[in-house]
């Protein structure tokens, strides 16, 4: 009754939380168009999508994507052996024992008969994939504390996917190991099946358990006299052998019965048995009805958003597929960080405390985001700072043990937040140039809005800039005027500047302009001339930091030797942590 | 053979296949050979605008991985390879920058100790393969081709730091491509910058750049460009095609990789070192080659 009804429970949760989570797919979005597209429309290119491959030869593509991707995880394998072994031992083992054990009514029994859960090789196998189970949680432990991997992060999600898969195994094993010592289910056993009434005869049949079963029983002690175990023997075979192989071959079970014998008595009379019968079956019906809000619902999201990238090919998605993809994928995340560790600019993460560097991090709030919650002004700061910066190499598109297509991802969530109107000082690098180049390519709104906005936000912070006719005093306004603006000691020359501007003169950016000053505000010997004394307004306010191309044709040529591009680059650097602290 | 840690950086694997795969079929045929280190990341180059430190720490992790291995690195890039030497430079000059660094660097188990040598391919083939054992590999030949060789700012400039050529008048790289039987013109823009550092940043800017060198070039009488930098030949082919439409130029000045250049003189395959992959089409240098060995024997018949 109590099985039933939380089986039922548990089921009828699972299966709402999948189409939950399901429909989240369809009402997602990351996309740079603003077009609307119904979540009933972008169902109905899904289905369309799918029924298309499916009835093409695209079919044998997703087969092959199926055996060698999903089932075998060869992308896991390229990557990391050791992971591969690990993921493998706790996938395999756990189907294995979905299949066997916990679905054993459905199917073991119809594949075998006689089939009984005590018999060998059932006995056996059981033991065996509980087994392979906990090594590979074993190694999973071993890689996220021991191992430390760089960058590596640890998230909630991790760890109670880590301990419900314990708890269910662990409280299988004692479960069994329990039951094999039990004086009172061996007593009910013996009532229900073995007819037997004669104490002699019960005291022989109870004897030999005792002895090759390691049943921990209230009256009898070892040793025990050849002819009672004789008896006993000949009772066993005819009442009780048919479903019962020998324990040994439950070997894990085995050796914790054997381990925990000695307090035997106590832990029946408690009836711990059935407390951890209830702990295993909650465990796993609990495990059943979170699924799909768990990180376990990978196995079905990364099987998807394995097949779908290796059939989608990116220019022939059409855009509402796209999206829907983006919001499978977000789901399809293992958190397994092979992104973060093959990222090209994760090492920023020790200078730049920001998780959201890391790709691997960047997905759990790119599901908020996607989800319409609301994420607080900081938090989009972060994310915005997060997704910019980034090479857009590709290479944690490319090593995603999942395929999900993280840089069509980052590509648009970095768009979509830069609409939202927080500055983003990062697209003054060249950190741009992609955005640059796919301006090209994909029609991107306000595409000049981000970088006019964080030019006007750091000009914003240069009073001096607007008042171009006030006469600045001579007498010092702060103890950093004649000292510069702190500078590394490798951009400190500036002060030897004696104003000749050959720097100016062989600027092909100020060559580039009929009125350079107009254009640019103080051009570079200026600007040398304006660190001199401190002047920081003028120095970071004028366009022509931002425009220099550092070609070093200023620091080649200068007579002086002032290294005038490592100035103008330290300038920018100072600007962007001006403008920061002033707006925090 | 000559080892060496392949440092590609970003741009190349992600959007110049046929940079990296010509390089490597290059460099194979001139018998050096390549490691690849999966743990390189960004070179620093992009993020110098945003924090020196930054910047420091990513050139770095690069050497002290290619230290870690025993090797030298080699760069096909321009503004790598300027970025890296910088670093290397600063972190030599600096010793509580190197101890920072080395504090940061020591998570990862490694260590910057300074030793990696930082080479540009283009230094590597005149510096130490050398134009004569280049020539000896040389099968077919150019004739009458006319490239405007373009050197890309961050190898030449700062010129105490990258010391890679004379930064005034450097040579190295025109000899390089008149190894092929092609000549190196002379043209007045010829070693400013191609524009691409403000991409994505002042467009507008960045483009008015490419455009006078591209109208430098064809002045010169230059029927292709060469290059050896990925940001340079982006610029110059994905870009300058869009500028075709944009800027309304009639005919394109077409960018070649110096390894494709090379690599189809040493005698390699065009689709081994990817030209049709290139936006701007350069399929035409092949009717400018000629092969060395029957050019011989007609010769021969000749007398």
């Amino acid at each position: 009754m109590f099985f039933k009804f939380s089986l039922s429970l548990s089921l009828i949760i699972f299966f709402l939380g999948l189409l939950y989570k399901i429909s989240n797919w369809f009402r997602y979005k990351i996309g740079i168009q603003e077009v609307e597209i119904s979540a009933s429309r972008r169902f109905i290119f899904a289905i369309q999508g799918i029924l298309s491959t499916l009835f093409s030869p695209r079919i044998l593509i997703l087969l092959k994507s199926l055996i060698l991707e999903v089932i075998l995880q060869f992308r896991i394998l390229r990557e990391d052996t050791l992971r591969w072994v690990m993921h493998m031992l706790i996938y395999g083992g756990f189907t294995l024992l979905l299949l066997m054990h916990a679905m054993d009514k459905l199917i073991t029994a119809k594949l075998f008969v006689p089939y009984y859960s005590t018999l060998y090789p059932f006995l056996f196998l059981r033991d065996l994939f509980g087994i392979l189970v906990l090594i590979g949680i074993g190694l999973a432990l071993y890689r996220r504390f021991i191992l430390k991997l760089p960058r590596l992060k640890t998230n909630r999600m991790d760890l109670y996917a880590i301990l419900l898969v314990i708890v269910i195994i662990l409280s299988g094993i004692f479960l069994e190991a329990t039951k094999m010592i039990g004086y009172s289910d061996y007593k009910r056993m013996v009532e229900e099946y073995s007819g037997l009434s004669d104490p002699e005869e019960l005291r022989a049949l109870e004897a030999y358990w005792v002895k090759e079963f390691g049943t921990v029983s209230p009256n009898l002690r070892e040793p025990f006299d050849g002819k009672l175990l004789d008896k006993g023997k000949e009772l066993h075979q005819s009442s009780c052998a048919e479903c019962h192989s020998k324990y040994q071959w439950a070997f894990v079970g085995y050796g914790t019965a054997r381990l925990i014998r000695p307090v035997g008595t106590g832990i029946d009379r408690a009836q711990i048995p059935l407390f951890l019968w209830y702990v295993h079956l909650l465990a796993c019906f609990g495990g059943l009805a979170y699924l799909p809000f768990s990180k376990m619902f990978h196995l079905l999201s990364s099987a998807l958003s394995l097949l779908v990238n290796s059939v989608a090919e990116k220019k022939r998605l059409s855009e509402p597929n796209r999206m829907t993809r983006r919001a499978l994928e977000l789901d399809a995340c293992t958190h397994c960080g092979t992104c973060t560790l093959r990222c090209s600019v994760a090492q920023t993460y020790e200078e730049i405390q920001n998780t959201h560097i890391l790709p691997s991090e960047k997905i759990a709030a790119i599901r908020i985001l996607a989800s319409q919650k609301r994420l607080s002004e900081e938090e989009l700061r972060r994310l915005q700072e997060g997704v910019y910066l980034c090479t857009n190499c590709y290479r944690c598109t490319v090593v995603c043990p999942v395929g999900i297509d993280l840089q069509d991802l980052w590509f648009n969530v970095r768009e979509m937040l830069l609409q939202k109107g927080f500055p983003e000082y990062l697209v003054l690098s060249p950190l741009s140039y992609y955005r640059g180049l796919m301006k090209g390519e994909t029609l991107l709104n306000d595409y000049q809005t981000p970088l006019l906005r964080a030019r006007e936000a750091i000009l914003a912070q240069c009073g001096l800039m607007k008042e171009k006719e006030r006469v600045i005093p001579l007498t010092p306004p702060d103890s950093q005027f004649q000292t510069g603006l702190g500078l590394s000691a490798q951009a400190k020359n500036f002060s030897v500047c004696f104003g000749c501007q050959t720097c100016t003169i062989v600027c092909p950016v100020v060559a580039n302009y009929e009125n350079p000053q107009e254009a640019l505000g103080l051009l570079p010997h200026q600007i040398m001339h304006a660190t001199g004394l401190g002047l920081r307004d003028l120095a970071f306010g004028s366009n022509m930091l931002w425009d220099c191309l550092t070609c070093y044709q200023c620091q080649e040529q200068c007579p002086q030797g002032v290294a005038v591009t490592d100035v103008l680059y330290e300038l920018k650097n100072l600007a962007i942590r001006y403008v920061r602290e002033k707006r925090a | 053979m000559t080892e060496f840690a392949f440092f590609i950086g970003c741009q190349i694997p992600a959007r110049l296949n046929q940079y990296e795969s010509s390089a490597r079929a290059v460099l194979n045929r001139l018998g050096v050979e390549l490691i690849d280190i999966r743990e390189f990341n960004c070179c620093g180059y992009p993020l110098r605008n945003i924090d020196f430190k930054v910047f420091l720490l990513s050139s770095a992790r690069n050497i002290a991985w290619a230290e870690k291995k025993g090797l030298d690195l080699l760069t096909l890039c321009q503004c790598c390879y300027g970025t890296l030497k910088k670093a290397d430079s600063i972190i030599k000059e600096y010793p509580s920058l190197k101890e920072e660094v080395n504090q940061i660097l020591k998570k990862e188990g490694l260590r910057y100790y300074g030793r990696a040598k930082i080479k540009h391919f283009l230094s590597l083939f005149y510096r130490e393969i050398g134009l004569d054992r280049i020539k000896e590999k040389i099968v077919r030949k150019y004739r009458g081709l006319r490239v405007a060789t373009h050197y890309g700012c961050h190898v030449l400039r700062p010129s105490q730091v990258v010391e890679f050529d004379n930064p005034i008048h450097p040579s190295l790289f025109d000899q390089l491509v008149e190894v092929t039987g092609a000549e190196s013109i002379d043209w007045q823009m010829k070693l400013e910058c191609c524009g691409a550092p403000l991409l994505g940043m002042n467009d507008e800017l960045s483009m008015d750049l490419t455009l006078k060198k591209l109208q430098s070039g064809r002045e010169g009488g230059a029927e292709f460009l060469c290059v050896a930098c990925p940001y340079c030949h982006l610029q110059f082919d994905k870009v300058q095609k869009r500028m075709l439409t944009q800027r309304g130029l009639n005919h394109p000045l077409p960018s070649i990789l110096y390894p494709q250049l090379l690599g189809l003189s040493l005698g390699i395959e065009g689709k081994n070192l990817g030209l049709e992959m290139n936006e701007i089409p350069i399929l035409a240098i092949e009717s400018a080659l000629y092969d060395l060995h029957r050019e011989g024997e007609k010769e021969d018949e000749s007398k």
